[in-house]
């Protein structure tokens, strides 16, 4: 019965998210009421926290059968997952209260992707590691508070576009700090440790990186401008080139040409820009041998199956074997893939929860970049314009990297999904780069009033 | 205003549309991944997966293309499967085991086999009864009468023989001896795996490496043919030929006399062709045996299939120049390729790549899933492939090969007799032709170890497997 729960639910799971995908793609639509794109999202909220449910009875019951009917270290374990599944309930609830409420001018949609976003985290690190999962959970915790306030200090405070030197001398003594004392972990360096805690300072750099570049290019006097933000810029992504986090400074490369294209309106700098980059990553192929080894594993993984190809095998054998509709909660391997809770999240995900889910999910991070690429359209100021822009491009590129060599359709880079992926540091920077986004629809709003007033 | 400002925000859009235009790439490459190309990455031994398959999924069959069945799974009262094969030996290689890992078709169809297409509401009463669902079968190309008649006149000799479709590539018959009882593999295992003298396991129709002997002459003469030599050049056997302080023999030292090429091709003189071979341009000899796929590997999506190998090169030694040329030499060749290259010249010089799973069926019979021959491509032009046909059709009229001619059918091939020691009369026998009538045809390779000449053993195979495939 317990392989009946499970599937029926692998079904109505795939339901609740391609409706969920569904709806977030038709509020986007131009020309739709507000009202019934406020039904939209409602109906949304409703799928979130339904797929949530519909997740945690499965996983439940998976846990109480674990060892034996009536067992009482699986009964203690479902208690323990019981509790676990409340208070993440309670959370989810937290953060749809704090944007929906206390910010009324954030935009819904984008607060119903991140908890779906979350939420699907949640789920599957409660499938692969009780352990990771309770952390992820304190994690997320920490996020909310950390970020609770972040959506009121981008509308308020008015100074943040005159720190660019600022935000460039601790971006440049983050990375540098990485590059020279930074743990190696699967052939780069990513981490420092501080005591107990492992942070990833990279991912909180890349949105200061964000906020340098604005504040550089936003008001383009002086042609010295774009040479200094281009210097700077290439100081960064050259410290992640030495720590050999080659994810990292294609996040960093791409998101620096993005901006200067905007700002300056030259398709030729961004296009000769990644043309280097291009060349770059050719050099870097050459050169490093943890590159070499993952371009081999990408061309052919069954020819390196017992060496390199290893983990994108296993990825392919999980998304492969999971098929279109998934294996079902715990009736698959995932973990066979090393690293599945970080990097290779997504083929969990794929192969339990099935290729369609999957493939909405890969929708609902598409959705989220629209949303930031939205609202750098709709807002009038240069510099906010720039953040949103460069906030999006981020996101973008690391969603892309991740789920792109996850399935192969590029060379792994080592990058986490964001809000999905178990890691602190990939979770507190994503919930900051949307609190980032939330304030900028919150400054739309005023934005609005005062042409309502001019006019 | 409003113009003014959607000129403003060109830019974004671009970016917006970029990333949009990456991110429905990467959906559709994940989404074709899942449909097409996921079920043959995932039919692999390091996937631990598909075992799991096994505790909802009853195996499924393996039946030959006439519908027997090769292998099935039966379930005992007490709801114990066991594997078992209905023609026990005679297709033991062919469709391998599944026990003590896989072999075979059970390696090849393992995931098909291991997974259900009954009628859906059948299925959804096994899950509420729990029960287990039945497996789909893997219907091969298969013949069940052709492998039996390839397995009789075989005897018990070491050796291989292969049969293939030409114009498809299906296999028809995969045979190897020495066989196993594929249901008994777990209990004898340890002595199978001990015996390296016999290398029971060995499916030598796709992996064992033999040097080609006189069949290699196919390619000889064609090199000849292609170098400006006509198959009406003149040659005078004396039954040895002795040049750089070697000296060839042919077989039994028989003296052919005064002939043509055509004549020494028929009747398998060795000096002729040593001679032959001693004028050809040896870089373009290579490259024409790399044309026939030699060095390479086969084209073919079966498992455990070895590649042949050619190292003749210009500046190597005149003595191994002509060995090389009638087969000797460091030449190695498997029975399955010697099948494809008489099946290619039968086909016009075009390669089907030979298949063994013809289609997946679920416990109805209903199609699940058809393979088909695929097109490898020309190894040999047309008019080459037509010379070819000649010069082996006249091994059947006036050479080594006559025991092949038949009122029936059409035959054609040429025999081989391999020196594998330094013992003269110690020859692996050879053949690889191809027979057809009307639209039918049918191409073979027989290699039996150790048995004596090409005509006096291997031939007989071939015509055994013949008569069964044109039989009324």
């Amino acid at each position: 019965m317990l392989h009946l729960l499970t599937t029926i639910s692998k079904f109505t799971m795939i339901f609740i998210m391609a409706l969920y995908t569904y709806f977030s793609f038709k509020a986007l639509m131009p020309r739709i009421s507000q009202e019934s794109s406020a039904g939209l999202y409602k109906k949304q909220t409703a799928l979130v926290m339904l797929l949530f449910i519909n997740g945690y009875i499965v996983i439940l019951m998976h846990t109480l059968y674990q060892n034996g009917e009536g067992e009482a270290s699986s009964v203690t374990a479902a208690q323990m997952m019981l509790v676990l599944f409340l208070a993440e309930l309670v959370l989810l609830r937290i953060l749809f209260i704090i944007y929906k409420y206390f910010y009324g001018a954030a935009s819904d949609a984008l607060v119903n992707n991140m908890c779906m976003l979350l939420a699907v985290g949640f789920l599957i690190l409660s499938r692969l590691s009780w352990d990771k999962a309770l952390r992820q959970f304190f994690l997320a915790v920490a996020a909310v508070i950390l970020t609770a306030l972040i959506p009121l200090f981008v509308r308020k405070l008015k100074f943040l576009n005159k720190l660019a030197y600022l935000y460039a001398i601790i971006g440049i003594g983050g990375l540098g700090l990485v590059a020279v004392a930074g743990s190696t972990d699967y052939g780069a360096k990513l981490n420092i440790s501080l005591g107990p805690v492992t942070i990833q300072p990279s991912e909180f750099i890349k949105i200061l990186f964000v906020f340098f570049l604005a504040s550089m290019l936003y008001n383009i006097k002086d042609i010295r401008q774009i040479y200094v933000a281009t210097a700077i810029a290439g100081i960064h992504v050259l410290l992640l080139v030495a720590a050999r986090d080659l994810g990292g400074a294609a996040i960093f490369g791409v998101t620096f040409l993005a901006m200067l294209y905007v700002a300056t309106g030259r398709l030729s700098l961004f296009l000769g820009g990644m043309g280097l980059g291009m060349a770059g990553a050719f050099v870097a192929s050459k050169i490093f041998t943890h590159v070499q080894n993952r371009i081999v594993a990408w061309k052919d993984p069954l020819s390196v199956i017992d060496s390199q190809g290893y983990q994108v095998a296993q990825s392919l054998f999980a998304i492969g074997t999971g098929g279109w509709m998934g294996s079902g909660l715990y009736e698959g391997m995932p973990e066979k893939i090393p690293v599945v809770t970080k990097d290779f999240i997504f083929a969990a995900i794929s192969e339990e929860m099935g290729g369609i889910f999957a493939l909405c999910l890969i929708f609902v991070c598409i959705n989220c970049f629209l949303m930031f690429f939205n609202i750098s359209m709709q807002i009038r100021d240069k510099f906010y314009k720039l953040i949103a822009l460069g906030l999006g491009t981020v996101y973008g590129i690391q969603t892309f990297l991740t789920l792109g060599g996850v399935i192969r359709f590029i060379p792994s880079t080592g990058v986490t999904l964001p809000l999905v992926s178990y890691g602190g540091s990939s979770l507190i920077s994503t919930m900051i780069l949307f609190a980032v986004i939330q304030g900028l629809y919150c400054l739309r709003e005023d934005q609005k009033r005062e042409e309502e007033e001019i006019y | 205003m409003k113009k003014k400002r959607s000129i403003k925000n060109r830019e974004y859009a671009v970016i917006a549309y970029g990333f949009l235009g990456v991110f429905i790439a990467m959906s559709l490459y994940f989404a074709y991944y899942l449909t097409f190309e996921a079920e043959d990455f995932i039919n692999n031994p390091y996937n631990a997966r598909v075992s799991l398959f096994s505790e909802n999924v009853i195996r499924g069959d393996v039946l030959s293309a006439d519908g027997q069945v090769l292998a099935t799974t039966e379930i005992a009262a007490d709801g114990s499967e066991t594997r078992s094969y209905p023609y026990g030996r005679v297709f033991a290689h062919a469709v391998g085991y599944n026990t003590n890992g896989k072999a075979g078709v059970e390696l090849d169809g393992n995931f098909n086999m291991l997974r259900s297409h009954s009628f859906f509401l059948t299925r959804l009463i096994n899950d509420f009864t729990d029960k287990k669902d039945q497996g789909d079968s893997v219907v091969t190309t298969l013949d069940a009468s052709m492998q039996q008649a390839a397995y009789n006149a075989f005897g018990n000799y070491r050796g291989a023989v292969v049969a293939i479709e030409p114009s498809t590539g299906k296999i028809l018959a995969l045979m190897s001896k020495p066989d196993f009882d594929p249901a008994g593999i777990a209990s004898q295992w340890d002595s199978l795996q001990s015996d390296s003298e016999s290398s029971v396991l060995l499916n030598r129709a796709t992996q064992g490496l033999y040097p080609p002997g006189s069949t290699f002459k196919i390619l000889t003469a064609l090199e000849y043919l292609h170098e400006g030599g006509s198959t009406e050049d003149a040659f005078n056997c004396e039954g040895t030929y002795t040049e750089n302080g070697y000296t060839i023999h042919c077989y039994g030292n028989t003296a052919h006399g005064e002939e043509d090429l055509k004549g020494a091709f028929a009747r398998s003189c060795n000096v002729a062709f040593s001679q032959t071979g001693l004028s050809l341009d040896l870089n373009k000899y290579r490259t024409l045996a790399e044309n026939m796929l030699f060095n390479k590997d086969i084209p073919t999506k079966i498992s455990n299939v070895k590649p042949s190998t050619f190292s003749l090169k210009k500046g190597d030694d005149p003595v191994l120049v002509m060995q090389t040329a009638i087969g000797q030499g460091d030449t190695l060749m498997t029975p399955l390729h010697g099948a494809i290259i008489a099946a290619a010249i039968d086909n016009e010089g075009v390669v089907m790549e030979p298949y063994i799973m013809d289609k997946i069926v679920n416990d109805n019979g209903d199609l699940v899933r058809p393979y088909f021959g695929e097109t490898y491509g020309s190894i040999v032009s047309k008019e080459d492939a037509k010379k070819l046909k000649k010069l082996m059709r006249s091994v059947v009229t006036d050479g080594t090969g006559s025991a092949l001619l038949s009122d029936n059918y059409k035959a054609y091939g040429k025999t081989g007799s391999a020196e594998y020691t330094s013992d003269k009369n110690a020859t692996h026998s050879w053949f690889v032709g191809f027979a057809n009538k009307d639209d039918k045809e049918v191409a073979v390779a027989v290699i039996m170890e150790g048995a004596g000449s090409g005509s006096s053993h291997a031939v007989p195979v071939a015509r055994a497997m013949f008569d069964e495939y044109f039989k009324e």
